[in-house]
């Protein structure tokens, strides 16, 4: 036993380890998230928390639901294809509380030119109008009902120039 | 009652099973929605992008983007008949407010619409040091501003200028390609308004998404294929000078 003779120091250091790793053991599982490393290197729960924020733009089928008279108009017209909140904006809030929160109607003037304005940079095939020759200030409107603006009731009436 | 070692031994396994259960925790969040079952992207048609910048402003609406940032811009380029090594590129107010209107020149214009790219292999992530960033395992790119430190590491690291340090939360920001829509069936803001269909969401993993057939008979490239970041921004009829 000789050779364990002044070995009790070996022993007592081997506790303090021991002890150090269980104080590290348990403050890593106290302050290391549950769900770190569920997937990855990561925060599994992060995952969860971005998914349930709420969308501020209801999203078309929201709107159908109720506005099936403008939905009718619409799928006729060249702008069938176009979702209702493209133009009348984000509109979760009326879609969950139609009572008490109402759209603001769009302007037809800034609206309409945002896609429709003349510029060599748009497709060819696009229509486009230089805005103040083609209406000379009268708003869109007057002449193209916006959920299907091709002019059809009066042939005649060719509108502005292109 | 006193428990037999007969009946002890039938509920051992019982309460084994239910214990698993109790382990398991709550269902997600969004029931119907399995993380497994999607890979998600985005379709670029660059001929049908009229550059209205109505995915701008969606997205700024939708994730409530800061003043002066973007989640998502879009670009005009001018490429001269002359100089097609150096494209003219625009983008004011990162197309929120429209483009000035170009006249009939020489050469040809179109419209660039950049987001976060999603790569699968994606450098922003390799970078983080807190394992703040991360490829979500239905392949969307996402922050965690609970642990983002805002070192910004992984805002230097994207090759494609998708990152910023939110100017109050002091932490990455980043297009989350709507995740918080997406996983309700919807699509993203950007594609749910953009006038013309030039984006597109796409799920990889699903076998009857349009995006198959379109691949198989479209000239589609990816941003910067030669960094090898896995990009899974499609972009349709892209023009060899956009970099």
């Amino acid at each position: 036993m000789r050779f364990f003779k002044d070995s009790g120091h070996l022993f007592r250091f081997a506790g303090l380890f021991v002890i150090a790793f269980l104080i590290f053991w348990g403050v890593r599982g106290f302050v290391v998230p549950q769900s770190f490393g569920k997937y990855g290197h990561y925060r599994a729960a992060a995952i969860d928390e971005i998914a349930a924020h709420s969308p501020h733009y209801a999203g078309h089928q929201a709107c159908e639901t109720c506005h099936t008279d403008v939905q009718d108009v619409k799928k006729a017209g060249k702008h069938a294809h176009l979702n209702c909140e493209a133009c009348h904006g984000p509109q979760a809030q009326h879609a969950a509380d139609p009572g008490s929160v109402t759209p603001v109607k769009p302007d037809t003037a800034v609206l309409c030119a945002r896609c429709h304005a003349a510029s060599a940079a748009r497709p060819k095939s696009f229509p486009q109008v230089k805005v103040d020759e083609h209406a000379g200030g009268v708003p869109c409107q007057t002449c193209h009902q916006p959920h299907s603006p091709a002019i059809v009731d009066t042939p005649a009436a060719t509108g502005g120039a292109k | 009652m006193s428990l037999t070692r007969r009946h002890f031994l039938v509920l051992l396994p019982t309460a084994a099973i239910a214990w698993k259960f109790v382990e398991a925790g709550t269902p997600e969040a969004a029931p119907n929605y399995t993380m497994s079952e999607h890979w998600w992207g985005m379709l670029i048609d660059i001929p049908k992008c009229i550059g209205c910048g109505n995915c701008v402003r969606a997205c700024r609406a939708e994730n409530d983007v800061p003043d002066g940032y973007f989640r998502t811009w879009v670009e005009r380029y001018h490429v001269t008949d002359t100089n097609m090594t150096n494209p003219e590129v625009i983008s004011p107010d990162g197309g929120e407010k429209g483009f000035p209107t170009a006249e009939e020149d020489a050469g040809k214009y179109f419209f660039v619409p950049k987001l976060c790219n999603q790569c699968a292999d994606s450098p922003c992530t390799q970078v983080c040091p807190v394992g703040a960033t991360f490829v979500s395992p239905d392949g969307v790119v996402l922050v965690d501003q609970k642990y983002c430190l805002g070192c910004a590491y992984c805002v230097q690291a994207c090759p494609y200028g998708c990152r910023y340090i939110h100017p109050e939360k002091k932490v990455a920001d980043k297009c989350t390609l709507c995740y918080h829509r997406i996983t309700k069936g919807q699509t993203t803001a950007c594609a749910e308004n953009c006038p013309t269909g030039a984006r597109q969401l796409v799920d990889l993993k699903n076998p009857n998404d349009p995006i198959h057939a379109f691949l198989k008979t479209h000239s589609v490239q990816v941003l910067k294929p030669q960094m090898a970041t896995g990009a899974k921004v499609y972009y349709n009829e892209l023009d060899g000078s956009v970099r």
